[in-house]
């Protein structure tokens, strides 16, 4: 008995992500996240002007190492004279904060359920499954587009849009593993100790499968950065003249034909970074923190 | 068989029911209606003619009740900006979403099943290496992303293809690659795994231990196995295709679906967006039905299965 209530403390998550060793560690990806973050909770110093006013008088300057180009404007500006490094800095912390909030949300919503759905079983596991199920059928960013016309643009409203299209995979996958841990000694002793049902789940189900929540949240950002760009792209996510990335790209749309290259390429190459740097990040953590996880 | 299927057409149902719910419930609670089926700018006298006019002052079980039978009935409603029923504007947009998706699906298969099987037979080799970069930049790279580049490159710089727009086979080109790419990616990792599968088979085995040429056995023994899954998986995504190309449709200005609700956004054209999702909804839930009973057909294993 004392073995396995060990055996089991011992992969609950805070022990599990200390006794990770960091072989095969994705240096360069960790490094991209960690300078995103960094730009985006230092914006407002790092920024070197005000990402939503610019100057009409300086419209498409490229950037500094382009002929016409100074310094003033190191990456250039937009077609209202905005200074496109501010915006790109400022857009970090637009797709971060979004991209987390929308993971977390999307997370909690999908775990509860996994949990209760697990655990309980039954007649409530068969109705949250099937709702699981019927969500899934729906393509995801038809529905958050669908969302977003009705409720109107804010990045409060996509973070929920995006929690309300994504929870489905973590409530499936979740689900899987309360199946097997509810058989578990330690969990059998818990309800022998009569604790109820919803101790066991919050005490003894639950920091059991933060694990597998934090791998699929990592692997999720990629995708809920990108939809989130999209939103923003077909004017429905965030709204301008807030700086995001995908709203950027609908902006440099109208530049794109006159050449002015900086505008598309730039945001883009943010998206991809970001959006590499957290799938790469995701499938170490997934090999990492759980190799059952694997087939995910 | 039959309680299988009868089984899949009832989750079917459930799921087509939920999406009718949704969109239904999702509509009336994030604000008044009558707002979103008027133009805007609509006196309050026009706003209390259509409540009266959809019901919208019944309850909430008749209002659904009125929602689910015309929807039955075909009838999506009436767009404000092109004046005429949705249905129409939707039928008259689809064969150019097939176009795209089926030119999208040619290329997504040209690249990925070789790319695929050159991975799985070179396995840990670098052209397996080579391949798992292409497939995570393929699931990094957002479509839109890639379509804006290729713009900038050969329609602005090389001057080589039309950068928006329909009607001459150089139009297809940009767009379906930028909606292939992420496919490619996809179909590329199954035909890796699926032929990975075959290839430690027996009966792969048996052909190679007959002295088979190595080339022979993959063509004729390995790859029709492997490509099964390969194109099911291609069925079901042809239909996502047509489905979410509005990101795609809209940066090359591609008069598909896409466009339609893209348009549908921008001129708050409500009943254009609301039918663009059922009927989107709607055709994969049918096409995920259809590859669950063609499973079963194949798979006794399936059917049985609980």
């Amino acid at each position: 008995m004392n073995g396995s209530s060990r055996a089991a403390t011992l992969t609950t998550f805070p022990w599990r992500l200390a006794s990770i060793r960091l072989d095969g560690f994705p240096i360069i990806p960790a490094f991209i996240l960690a300078f995103l973050g960094f730009l985006a909770i230092f914006a407002n110093v790092l920024a070197p002007y005000d990402p939503e006013i610019g100057i009409l008088g300086s419209r498409f300057r490229p950037p500094a190492w382009q002929t016409g180009g100074s310094t003033e404007y190191l990456l250039g500006t937009d077609h209202l004279g905005r200074d496109v490094l501010s915006r790109l800095i400022f857009g970090a912390r637009v797709s971060m904060v979004v991209g987390f909030m929308a993971v977390i949300v999307a997370g909690v919503i999908g775990t509860v359920l996994g949990i209760v759905s697990g655990y309980l079983g039954g007649w409530v596991d068969q109705v949250i499954m099937r709702v699981t199920d019927a969500w899934l059928a729906l393509p995801a960013l038809l529905f958050a587009i669908f969302l977003a016309a009705i409720v109107g643009p804010s990045a409060m409203n996509i973070v929920i849009i995006l929690g309300l299209a994504y929870w489905t995979r973590y409530a499936r996958v979740i689900r899987g593993e309360v199946l097997s841990l509810k058989e578990r000694e330690f969990v059998r002793l818990a309800i022998v100790a009569g604790c109820s049902k919803r101790t066991i789940m919050r005490r003894h189900i639950q920091p059991n499968v933060l694990n597998s929540a934090i791998v699929l949240g990592t692997l999720m950002l990629g995708v809920v950065i990108v939809t989130e760009a999209s939103l923003s792209f077909l004017g429905v996510g965030v709204p301008p003249p807030q700086p995001a990335w995908g709203l950027m790209l609908a902006d440099g749309k109208k530049g794109l034909m006159a050449g002015y290259w900086w505008l598309t390429v730039l945001p883009c190459a943010c998206i991809m970074f970001m959006v590499l740097s957290a799938n790469l990040l995701g499938d170490w953590l997934r090999v990492k923190l759980d190799p059952q996880l694997r087939q995910l | 068989m039959r309680r299988y299927v009868t089984r899949r057409i009832g989750y079917s149902l459930i799921s087509l029911f939920l999406l009718s719910v949704t969109i239904f419930f999702f509509v009336r609670v994030t604000g008044d209606p009558a707002v979103l089926l008027v133009e805007p700018g609509a006196s309050k006298a026009d706003l209390d003619a259509v409540r009266e006019q959809f019901g919208l002052d019944r309850p909430f079980l008749i209002q659904y009740g009125h929602f689910m039978s015309s929807l039955l009935r075909g009838d999506l409603g009436q767009s404000f900006y092109y004046r005429t029923p949705v249905l129409e504007l939707y039928l008259s947009r689809l064969p150019n979403s097939l176009l795209l998706a089926l030119a999208a699906m040619g290329f997504s298969l040209l690249i990925g099943i070789p790319s695929g099987i050159m991975a799985a037979v070179r396995v840990g080799r670098w052209w397996d290496s080579v391949g798992k970069v292409f497939s995570l930049l393929g699931l990094s790279l957002p479509s839109f992303a890639v379509g804006l580049v290729m713009i900038l490159f050969f329609s602005v710089y090389l001057g080589w293809l039309p950068s928006s727009g329909s009607g001459t086979p150089l139009h297809v080109i940009m767009p379906a690659f930028a909606l292939g790419w992420y496919f490619a990616a996809a179909h590329m990792r199954l035909t890796r795994s699926s032929m990975l599968d075959v290839l430690g088979s027996e009966y792969v085995k048996l052909a190679r231990l007959k002295g088979l040429p190595e080339s022979l056995v993959i063509t004729k023994h390995a790859l029709k196995n492997a490509l099964i899954p390969v194109l099911t998986l291609a069925g079901i995504n042809l239909v996502i295709m047509v489905n979410v190309a509005v990101v795609v449709e809209t940066v090359f200005a591609w008069p598909g679906i896409g466009r339609l609700l893209y348009e549908g956004i921008s001129f708050r054209d409500f009943p254009v967006v609301q039918a663009v999702v059922i009927l989107g909804g709607s055709m994969i839930v049918v096409v995920n039905l259809m590859v669950d009973i063609l499973y079963a057909v194949i798979d006794p294993r399936i059917r049985l299965e609980r």
